[in-house]
């Protein structure tokens, strides 16, 4: 059997699952989160045999096709639905299929009392087989069909619990975000399209080498500014904060797995029209860079244990597309960080989640404290994944992230000076901000005991915590075995990941054939690099350290200073987004209203009226009188006699 | 006389005279014209001699067997390539038989069958005197209003004679479009006229209103004839033949010799130009095109809506294939002088159509006008002067028949007790108590508006491709002009029926039986047949778009 035939197999198992689900009604409500478990890890095993297939050829062979069936077969417009599976796909489809396959593991605990849980396994899958048809497509359009059906996904998932408001407005929120990115993305496949006359990755990126820069650049800014919806990336951040109205199992996939990764590999697979326009590299990094800073700077000011997740997403997110700017020097590294993030970030969620488990769905760390003695399994895995984030040598965040360093500062000029020392910023202010949520959640004094005789509740920084929060004092305890064992197995990747992929540089080999390396030359030597993040990180640790471990944490967030207050608005985005886009958008529809109703309905009810006048008026002509009739009938015929007699007289 | 003279008349020789060969008649070939003939005839004699109570069940029986029977030779002949390779001109080179011929026949007697259902439907009166009654009157001769039409609707008249009158119309459609010399085709033009005339005056209800229709028909009808046996006189002067293929070969010259009693007038263009005028105007005549159109609109709102149909679809399926072979046949050659003036035709005609029918407030008026508009469609593809524009004619003329019947057997379903409710006021909110007759009727409108997934959609893609594909694109940009006017009252009907507020006092819809059901049916099946998988009738359509010469 020739392995190539399996592929649509990775995408038709989730798909089923989402079929199933949603169509199959009540009858399925039992045994529904087996049906989209199992088609899950059907796709992640079929993943795994068609990774050890690879393993076993030569690097050149590795990139498999398969043509399923001509789409819009139209002389001169080739849209096929065709799948490649070569190494960079390959990644990201054990990524995808694996940690969701854990994530549906998990959600069979975490939603175990919701009556849409079925319904909920059929998102999750149908999400997945978004995921992995964009991944695996060979053509920028099926990408597309693909991009689309992961903003729905999301849009479903983020609004799962609509019958609460605020869940209802994130999920539109996102999606109409989402959109924006979208637009770039479908600009870029029509620039494409005109400038190549094909979608088709292969001679898209061939074809590219002899382009003229200027058309290279526009696909990369549109290409990148799809990535940014995508991935959350300044500008297009603002979705990503409010998606946490999601459920927690959720936040994990769009975070690890599936959704924000979509912008990376956007731009990695495009590598070779970015390679050709420096310019949109430039962009890229700069993005990246600022992406980087503010998501960290945000996650540092919540109080709410996922939105500083989010933060930190965003903000690794920004490291990725950082390196992914880089060019071929990065693009290795904006992969491995992607990948070890996806273990630790998923880790990291999932024990977010859990702890909301145990502390009937609290997210106010303020709230926390001491948790490590009531839920042990979580509080070592999270810690392992913390530790991961930080890059604490040896674990998996180190290795990716310090690459990625390494690699800002070899771009060179002043350029690398600046993206290389933002990047080593960015490190010290993770260390602090993970710091803080670890030292908030699991240790110090346990302040959810003293909730009862706290003061009157004060308006929270987080109002939704308030409406969510019981009032009974919460039983912290560990969550089920389906939530821990993903828990434990991502641990595990989050610890040993990186330094399996960093031996003997194995993952740059894997990728190489695909995505090209390139060392690069340094200013600083590798020893340097690493030996200055360890600084920054030490530096983070412990200021972080003597602000939330050697102190008290008040149970009410103090006012802080103008940077914290605007950091826990999420540096004024939605602010920025409602007076400039909001604001402005309403001025231009309003103008836009006026001269529709003066200038275009005048003109078209001008038109409507003067034609209806002239109907009235024709129709008097038609006055029953069959004399008139006659008439008419004779001047025609005048007319037309005259009309071929002049034809023929010219 | 003597008896011996008288002996010798029988048994004298006569002087030998020149043996007279008889015409040599392809009855084969000609089965689908002779079948629905003989069936009128035998209509009369059924009038003749058949109890008053049979004679619908014997007229609607036979009527139905022959148009299915000259359907089925029809499609005999395309199947033995009459429509293509073996085209030929058949009956002393009276009649072709060839694709565009064999198409129209088709498409009319199906066309004919499905008005004949409609003409059948005694389901939507109330019943009389115990009696059921169809759309037409009891008896025909009767004053309105007078003591003999009560006693004619006590006793339960009725006029089927309307079946063997379709079925004579019928057959000078069948012929009209395969006429190959200019008698035969003044001679169709008056059979299916004739018949016309009088079924138009047949009503049952505002019987006044339908007598002054068939009047004005008549006499405007009368008066086009004139005009075409003028110009038929005057193409003889010219040509000195009414053969189509010997007056084409005289107006391109191949034939230059003269006939010594024509010596005045042979070759003389003024003769030629004048008498092609008038032929054509009084097939424009026929179609309903703009400035001979003012008798469409009185006549399709006074006839019985039946008839409207009937008339609407098969009589522009007939006068078109009539028009397209004597300006594709006989006069190709004048190509550079008729073009602009049917250009300048098709332009008033699709715009006048449209912009008129927007203030009109009666529903079969507001269809007459939009057969105007669709008249100056088709003319666009007429104008063509290719391949491309004769299949594309062939296929709107298929495609708009099913809807204009489909469509007015709609309007007979909706009444108030004066008959059926024609103004459009009365349509108000129809959605909301009949979906189905609104949701068909919306159908028809669409397709009339050329949405697509439609037929009228295909239909006008391919005349407005075929225009410009010849050549005439300005003429494609005023035909799309006036669809967006025309969709306009299109849609209007529909946004009425189906957002407004039904009126208290507003009409009921009959239930009908089968027969009507089978018109609106077909209508709407081959409407959406048409429109999603037109290209099976497209290839017919191309296939049958050579004109034998």
């Amino acid at each position: 059997m020739n392995t190539e035939n399996l592929i649509a197999l990775l995408v038709a198992a989730p798909l089923l699952g989402a079929v199933v689900l949603l169509c199959g009604g009540r009858r399925l409500d039992r045994v529904g989160h087996w049906i989209g478990t199992l088609l899950s890890a059907l796709s992640f095993v079929i993943g795994l045999v068609l990774f050890t297939d690879m393993l076993g050829k030569g690097a050149e062979d590795r990139s498999l096709h398969q043509h399923l069936f001509s789409w819009i077969p139209v002389e001169g417009f080739q849209a096929d639905v065709a799948f490649q599976l070569d190494q960079l796909s390959m990644t990201f489809v054990l990524l995808i299929s694996g940690v969701g396959t854990l994530i549906h593991l998990y959600s069979i605990g975490y939603m175990e009392h919701d009556e849409r849980r079925r319904r909920f396994f059929g998102y999750l899958n149908l999400f997945l087989a978004a995921m992995l048809l964009l991944v695996l497509a060979d053509n920028y359009l099926l990408l597309y069909v693909g991009w689309e059906g992961v903003g729905l996904a999301s849009y479903l998932l983020i609004g799962f619990w609509q019958h609460k408001p605020s869940a209802a407005t994130a999920a539109k929120k996102a999606f109409l975000v989402n959109r924006v990115g979208d637009m770039g993305l479908s600009i870029a496949i029509m620039l494409m399209f005109t400038t190549f006359g094909t979608f088709a990755f292969g001679p898209v990126l061939e074809a590219s080498e002899g382009t003229s820069e200027g058309k290279l650049t526009a696909i990369g800014l549109m290409l990148l500014l799809a990535a940014c919806g995508k991935s959350a990336q300044v500008p297009l951040q603002s979705w990503l904060g409010d998606a946490m109205e999601g459920p927690t199992p959720v936040s994990a996939l769009i975070h690890a797995a599936t959704m924000v990764t979509a912008g990376v590999y956007l731009i990695v697979r495009s590598g070779a029209i970015f390679n050709g326009a420096p310019d949109a590299q430039l962009a890229v990094t700069v993005v990246g860079a600022v992406t980087l800073l503010f998501g960290a700077i945000v996650g540092c000011a919540k109080d709410d244990i996922k939105k500083a997740l989010a933060g930190s997403t965003m903000s690794q997110i920004g490291y990725m597309i950082l390196a992914a700017g880089l060019g071929p020097i990065g693009y290795v590294f904006a992969i491995m960080h992607l990948v070890t993030h996806g273990f630790f970030k998923a880790g990291l969620f999932l024990g977010a989640g859990s702890v909301m488990h145990g502390m009937n769905d609290e997210v106010d760390m303020r709230k926390y404290g001491g948790l490590r003695k009531y839920m042990p399994v979580t509080f070592v895995t999270f810690g392992l994944g913390y530790l991961a984030i930080i890059g604490f040598p040896g674990l998996s965040g180190f290795f990716s992230k310090d690459k990625i360093i390494e690699a800002a500062f070899a771009k060179g000029g002043t350029e690398g000076w600046i993206l290389g020392s933002v990047a080593l910023l960015g490190a010290a202010i993770t260390a602090y901000y993970m710091t803080r949520v670890m030292l908030l959640t699991f240790f110090g004094e346990e302040r959810w005991r003293h909730r009862a005789t706290a003061s009157p509740e004060q308006p929270s920084a987080e109002p939704a915590a308030e409406t969510r929060g019981q009032h009974s004092e919460p039983h912290p305890h560990e969550s089920p075995r389906s939530m821990t064992i993903p828990m434990i197995l991502l641990a595990v990747g989050s610890v040993f990941a990186g330094g399996f992929f960093s031996i003997g540089d194995r993952f740059t080999h894997w990728l190489e054939p695909v995505t090209h390396h390139d060392h690069g030359d340094s200013p600083l030597s590798a020893a340097t690099v690493t030996g200055a993040t360890m600084v920054v990180l030490v530096v983070g640790v412990t200021l972080a350290w003597f602000q939330y471990g050697r102190r008290p944490v008040p149970a009410v967030a103090p006012r802080g200073s103008l940077l914290t207050r605007a950091a826990r608005r999420d540096l004024l985005q939605d602010d920025f987004n409602h007076v400039v886009l909001v604001r402005g958008g309403e001025h231009l529809t309003r103008s836009l209203v006026y001269v529709d109703h003066t200038l275009v309905d005048g003109v078209v009810n001008g038109t409507a009226a003067s034609v209806g006048g002239l109907s009235g008026r024709l129709r008097k002509l038609q006055n029953g009188y069959a004399r008139s009739y006659a008439v008419s009938m004779f001047g025609g015929a005048a007319v037309l006699i005259v009309a071929t007699l002049l034809m023929r007289a010219v | 006389m003597s008896a011996t003279a008288v002996h010798s008349l029988w048994t004298t020789a006569a002087d030998p005279i020149d043996k007279i060969d008889a015409p040599k008649i392809e009855y084969g070939q000609l089965a689908p014209t002779l079948i629905v003939i003989g069936a009128a005839v035998l209509g009369v004699l059924i009038e003749a001699f058949v109890p008053r109570k049979f004679r619908y069940y014997a007229q609607l029986f036979v009527s139905v067997v022959a148009l299915a029977a000259a359907f089925a030779a029809v499609v005999a002949l395309a199947a033995g390539d009459y429509g293509t390779t073996k085209a030929r001109i058949a009956a002393m080179g009276a009649i072709a038989v060839d694709g565009p011929a064999l198409f129209l026949q088709g498409t009319i007697l199906l066309t004919g069958l499905v008005a004949i259902f409609t003409f059948a439907e005694r389901r939507l009166d109330p019943v009389a005197h115990g009696n059921r009654v169809d759309s037409f009157v009891a008896q025909a001769g009767a004053v309105p209003g007078s003591a003999g039409e009560q006693a004619a609707t006590k006793a339960g008249f009725t006029t089927t004679e309307v079946f063997p009158l379709a079925l004579f119309a019928i057959g000078g459609m069948l012929v009209f479009p395969a006429a190959n010399d200019l008698l035969t085709l003044f001679i169709a033009l008056e059979v299916f006229s004739l018949p016309l005339y009088l079924l138009c005056a047949l009503a049952r209800r505002k019987r006044l209103m339908s007598q002054e229709a068939a009047v004005k028909y008549f006499l405007l009808g009368a008066f086009a004839s004139a005009f075409t046996l003028f110009g038929i006189a005057l193409i003889y002067g010219y040509a000195g033949s009414v053969s189509y293929g010997t007056v084409a070969k005289v107006v391109d010259g191949t034939i230059t010799s003269v006939d010594p009693a024509l010596a005045g007038t042979m070759g003389n263009d003024a003769l030629l130009l004048i008498g092609a005028a008038m032929i054509v105007m009084g097939l424009l005549f026929k179609v309903g095109a703009v400035p001979f159109h003012m008798w469409t609109p009185d006549v399709y709102q006074g006839a019985p809506t039946p008839v409207t149909g009937f008339m609407a679809a098969a009589t522009k399926v007939a006068a078109f294939g009539a028009l397209l072979r004597l300006l594709y046949v006989v006069l190709p050659g004048l190509r550079w002088d008729w073009r602009p003036v049917m250009i300048g035709v098709a332009v008033v005609t699709m715009l006048g159509g449209a912009i008129v029918a927007i203030t009109q407030t009666d529903i079969k008026r507001l269809l007459a006008y939009s057969s105007i508009a669709h008249a100056g469609f088709i003319l666009a593809g007429v104008i063509a002067t290719t391949e491309e524009g004769i299949s594309s004619v062939l296929f709107y003329l298929a495609a708009y028949s099913f809807v204009t019947i489909g469509a007015f057997a709609v309007v007979t379903l909706v009444r108030d007790a004066g008959g059926e409710a024609t103004h459009l006021s009365k349509w108000a909110g129809l959605g909301r108590r009949s979906p189905l007759v609104a949701a068909v009727f919306a159908v028809f409108l669409l397709a009339f508006a050329g949405i697509p997934l439609t037929s009228g959609f295909s239909g006008k893609f391919a005349v407005f491709k075929a225009a410009a594909d010849g050549g005439a694109g300005a003429l494609v940009v005023v035909g799309v002009i006036s669809s967006a006017i025309a969709a306009f009252f299109y849609i209007r009907v529909i946004v009425l029926m189906f957002f407004s507020e039904p009126k208290a006092d507003g009409p009921t819809v009959a239930v009908p039986s089968p027969l009507t059901m089978t018109a609106i049916g077909v209508g709407v099946a081959v409407t959406l047949v048409l429109g999603v998988a037109p290209q099976y009738f497209l290839d017919l359509a191309g296939q049958a778009g050579v004109f034998v010469r």
